[in-house]
């Protein structure tokens, strides 16, 4: 079985765990084995049609009243009860801030390798192939891991989830998980909403990205305005526009900010340093607006604008609104 | 409060991170040449530096590198409050290791965090994730990684620099640690290590910014389909 950690938030399902799901079921259906699904902690009993629609075969739910708040030492320690019970072949996570936060400290709990944030799972000969950046994205590579089960966290926006299977059925299972006294150290006493309803840009279909060339907070306005028009889309900045005020840390995509693969990410007074193209270069589509034409940002752009951007994204913003007005 | 502080010797420049308060002793794990990181350190104030002395190339085996530190914290430190790290090194990129020592030490663990508070025997730490931010609360002795912008790195000041070079530091081996050759075998097989394919060199939209606009607008949507 290849078991897949379902993570939900606010009682939904993210779309990155469907993802992970997806990538289960194609290498499952080449391995000859099964998926499954694994709900740490309270989770809605609607969630399991929805999960057996999009490809689990079995829903497994570990349950204890201490899971209500996540914490990485109580989650592992259910996962780790569970998976000696049914040893699964490999366990996938989204590679979110939870999977990132969840999956080593199971992996040291059942001491086995795992493989970070990877962008492509291939079966080889029975066994599972990890492909995933390395040195801020100017090497790929590929690697098996020698221990079983295999752990992997798989970069979100990545993977195709399965489409959804109308009238999909399967069994669920419910085991109570034992934890005993001071077993968790640590939890998530509350969760701070930051931006209201605006999307993050780990989960953006769509960023549009500022840097040094907007010379000023006021002029990310610019940028609002076209995610204003774009739907699923969110804000992004370069690490010189944040370490200069201009717009929150949650905002910055690059090494030491976010890594997004977006369908689109438009990168507008970007230069394009290694750091930054670390985080963005997984994006299927890039555009770039930028008033130098030797910047490193055309190298990877899949289109380029060389000119004004203060020109530029008020013409954009008046050709989406009429792209979406049709 | 004892506090370690553990660093990586990378290509690049990585964040350290550095605390005020009580006896702060920075570890990394590395050949000889990481004694450079590490007296840099030294002279940035921390009290203390230690080598986990390790020969091996780059493996991708964080866990590899989780037990290593683990090790030398058991056999040498056991009493500390604080193991700080940085989120992840600039290489493997695994973002592995922080939360493998705290499981293989059975502590709680704060990673990618922005904020950190200590008072008395409990941290709270703030740490963001998508949409939001987390405020994780947990006892120590811990973990913590560290995110940008938790702490400014200190310069390192001429006075440091001094004293850095005449301490002498300490250098622990696997046998030190009483690690076999078992404990240190990477469990992770590299299949190939590539140069990522060079995206094809994009499509330059000539003409008026007006021009310009109505065209990406209309490539966006038509040929490429991402609008």
């Amino acid at each position: 079985m290849l078991l897949v950690f379902i993570e939900t938030r606010e009682g939904r399902i993210k779309k990155s765990s469907f993802e992970a799901l997806g990538e289960a079921g194609r290498r499952a259906a080449e391995l000859g084995t099964t998926v499954g699904a694994a709900l740490v902690g309270p989770a809605e009993a609607g969630l399991d049609a929805e999960l057996f629609a999009r490809g689990a075969g079995k829903v497994y739910r570990l349950e204890n009243a201490l899971l209500g708040d996540y914490s990485a030492q109580g989650y592992a320690l259910a996962l780790k009860a569970f998976v000696d019970d049914v040893q699964p072949a490999a366990v996938f996570f989204a590679a979110t801030a939870m999977g990132k936060d969840l999956a080593p400290r199971l992996a040291a709990r059942l001491n086995v390798a795992m493989a970070s944030d990877c962008t492509k799972v291939a079966a080889a000969g029975g066994r599972l192939e990890f492909t995933r950046p390395v040195y801020a994205g100017k090497a790929i590579v590929t690697v098996a891991l020698k221990s079983t089960p295999q752990i992997a966290t798989l970069r979100p926006n990545i993977f195709a989830p399965a489409a959804p299977q109308a009238g999909a059925s399967g069994e669920t299972a419910v085991t109570a998980v034992e934890i005993p006294g001071g077993a968790i150290g640590g939890r998530v006493a509350e969760i701070l909403k930051e931006s209201g309803e605006e999307i993050d840009v780990a989960e953006a279909e769509v960023i549009i990205s500022g840097g040094r060339g907007l010379k000023g907070p006021e002029n990310f306005a610019l940028l609002k305005d076209l995610s204003a028009i774009i739907p699923r889309s969110a804000v992004g900045a370069s690490r010189s526009a944040v370490d200069s005020g201009w717009i929150g840390h949650s905002h910055q995509v690059g090494q030491t900010g976010k890594t997004v693969s977006p369908n689109l990410y438009i990168a507008v007074g970007i230069s394009g340093a290694i750091q930054h193209l670390a985080g963005m270069s997984s994006s299927k589509v890039i555009v770039a607006v930028n008033k130098d034409a030797e910047a490193p940002i055309f190298k990877v752009a899949d289109y380029g604008i060389v000119g004004d951007l203060f020109q530029v994204l008020p013409a954009l913003k008046e050709e989406l609104k009429k792209l979406y007005a049709e | 409060m004892n506090i370690l502080v553990f660093v990586k010797r990378v290509p690049d420049t990585e964040s350290k991170i550095r605390v005020n308060p009580g006896q702060v002793t920075v570890l990394s794990v590395g050949p000889d040449a990481t004694t450079t990181v590490l007296k840099k350190c030294l002279a940035m104030g921390a009290d203390e530096a230690v080598l986990i002395k390790d020969e091996a190339k780059e493996t991708y085996d964080g866990l590899r590198i989780a037990r290593l530190i683990a090790a030398a914290v058991r056999k040498r430190y056991p009493q500390f409050d604080l193991l700080l790290f940085g989120k992840q090194s600039v290489g493997a990129d695994n973002a592995q290791v922080p939360a493998m020592v705290a499981e293989f030490l059975g502590l709680p663990q704060a990673n990618v965090a922005v904020k950190l508070e200590i008072e008395a025997a409990q941290g709270t730490a703030r740490r963001e994730i998508e949409g939001a931010a987390e405020k994780v609360v947990f006892n120590l002795p811990a973990v913590v990684s560290a995110q940008k912008g938790l702490n400014e790195p200190r310069y390192e000041t001429l006075k440091g620099i001094m004293a850095a070079k005449r301490k002498v530091i300490p250098v622990l081996t696997f046998e030190d640690l009483g690690l076999t050759p078992d404990d240190v075998a990477s469990r992770v097989e590299v299949v190939k290590i590539e140069t990522p394919a060079a995206r094809q060199a994009g499509k330059i939209i000539p003409g008026t910014p007006e021009e310009a606009a109505k065209a990406l607008a209309g490539l966006l949507r038509g040929e490429a389909k991402v609008l």
